[in-house]
């Protein structure tokens, strides 16, 4: 009898660590039940389409176009400067003394369309287009390795006629070009983008100058600190299809951004800051000190609502 | 003897099951809203996952950092690429309990207060922390509600000189979810 009796005490002591032991695994079951569905909600939400934003800091690089838009409702005005050549000298500040300046006006239509324009001193051009996002890059549900976007510009140039004893048409002042632009943003601080361009010019200088001019262009940027970053932007003139004397436009800079402002500060070889200008009829060779200390200063003002 | 333990061993296991009770929402919101003299900055977020057992107060949050929406693109791209660098740190969560769930009874209409503790991570850092919330039942569905302030140096959120004037230091959390959906 007192075998038996132990005996029946171990089981009893048996069961009641079963016992703790399936209450105790029920207690962490019910703990990380929370756990394993707020799992399964996340796995669902992942499955969404991620878009990604700010490629770029601004809609310009440094003279040309970015992949970005301003947002819907929101006016962008742009105030840009080039100075004088760097080798001007001391006399001339290096180039200080002068400069050419452009004001320009965006504004968001939709998240993907938006229109600008502008008017340049050099030249006494205006100049007005429209940028339309084609493609975004994305990742997720849907993935798209690039962000394409389409920019046609019309410049129309009001200096006088050089030749005014000649029979001159309206249509002789006008610019077409057309350019797209693959970008895509490769890590959060460096993106890059290439620009297929092309002019047309209704009147060139020469008789050999063609006027259908093709170029492509690169430019990048990469992020120095969260609001810092330095860009690159060169347009490579296709032989044939370049007017005779001119360079390729080649400009570095940085993009500094503090609340509603983007400071652009750079230096590069173009004078001009419209399309047809600084792709096509850049003269400045770096080689010899052309080069024009400039800036850009973005301003943002919300005036729609930004629907999303 | 033994009848008896094996009884009260399943009852245990199916009391616990019987009881795990799991209401969550994926469509919760939480705004939150920076206030200075100079401006006010509010932005929502109403895809906000949210799960809480009835039983054991276990209370989660997760929401994806891009998911905020401002009245201004330039605030929404700002917020996501310098302060709370979204790419980085894509989600914000929290993970804590109700403390009191116990005195909240669902299966009769009204509303609760109550404190809720546990970690909240967000841009990359755990902290601790306690609010007070209002749970709120009526016709047997569950609303979460609650509004806290976090510093942002606490999260290591870190904001230039030339829009301290635009940006609080500290931001007031306000939660709500209805919690419609069971499991």
């Amino acid at each position: 009898m007192p075998i038996s009796n132990n005996l029946h005490q171990m089981f009893v002591k048996k069961i009641l660590l079963c016992c703790f032991i399936v209450a105790a695994f029920n207690r962490t079951a019910a703990a990380q039940d929370t756990t394993d569905l707020m799992k399964m909600l996340e796995n669902d939400i992942e499955k969404t389409t991620d878009y990604t934003t700010a490629t770029f800091k601004t809609t310009r690089l440094i003279n040309g176009h970015t992949v970005e838009n301003v947002g819907k409702g929101v006016m962008d005005v742009k105030i840009s400067h080039r100075f004088g050549k760097v080798n001007g000298g001391g006399y001339e500040l290096f180039g200080l003394d002068n400069a050419t300046m452009r004001l320009g006006f965006d504004f968001g239509l939709t998240n993907y369309l938006m229109v600008g324009i502008g008017r340049s001193t050099y030249q006494k051009t205006y100049d007005a287009f429209f940028k339309v996002k084609i493609l975004r890059q994305s990742k997720g549900k849907r993935v798209m390795p690039i962000t394409l976007s389409y920019v046609p510009t019309v410049a129309l140039k009001t200096l006088k006629f050089e030749d005014p004893t000649r029979k001159n048409y309206f249509s002789s002042r006008l610019f077409f070009t057309h350019q797209l632009i693959i970008g895509r943003k490769i890590s959060n601080g460096t993106s890059l983008q290439i620009m297929p361009t092309y002019t047309h010019q209704n009147l060139v200088q020469l008789a050999s100058d063609p006027n259908d001019l093709f170029a492509i262009g690169i430019g990048g940027r990469q992020k120095l600190s969260k609001r810092i970053s330095l860009n690159f932007e060169y347009y490579y003139q296709l032989p044939g299809y370049k007017l005779i004397n001119t360079t390729n436009s080649l400009s570095v800079g940085f993009d500094i951004e503090t609340g509603g402002h983007v400071f652009q500060l750079h230096f590069t070889n173009s004078q001009g800051m419209s399309e047809r200008t600084f792709i096509s009829e850049t003269t400045g060779d770096w080689g010899k000190g052309d080069i024009f200390f400039g800036f850009n200063i973005s301003r943002v003002f919300t005036i729609g609502k930004n629907h999303k | 003897m033994k009848r008896f333990f094996f009884t009260a061993a399943a009852l245990i296991v199916f009391a616990a099951a019987a009881n795990a009770q799991r209401v969550y929402t994926k469509n919760g919101l939480i705004s939150f809203f920076s206030s200075t003299k100079m401006e006010d900055i509010k932005a929502d977020n109403n895809q906000v996952l949210c799960v809480l057992n009835t039983q054991t107060g276990d209370l989660q949050f997760s929401l994806l950092n891009k998911g905020f929406h401002f009245p201004k693109a330039l605030m929404e791209e700002h917020f996501n690429e310098n302060y709370i660098e979204s790419n980085k740190y894509p989600k914000s969560t929290f993970k804590g309990t109700v403390a009191d769930i116990t005195k909240v009874d669902f299966t009769k209409d009204g509303t609760y207060p109550v404190s809720v503790k546990g970690d909240l991570v967000m841009h990359g850092i755990t902290k601790n922390i306690t609010a007070a919330g209002n749970i709120t039942v009526k016709g047997g569905k569950v609303t979460a509600a609650a509004k806290f302030m976090v510093k942002l140096a606490d999260y290591n959120i870190s904001i230039p000189g030339a829009v301290k004037s635009n940006i609080s230091e500290s931001i007031e959390i306000t939660v709500k979810c209805d919690l419609d959906q069971k499991m």
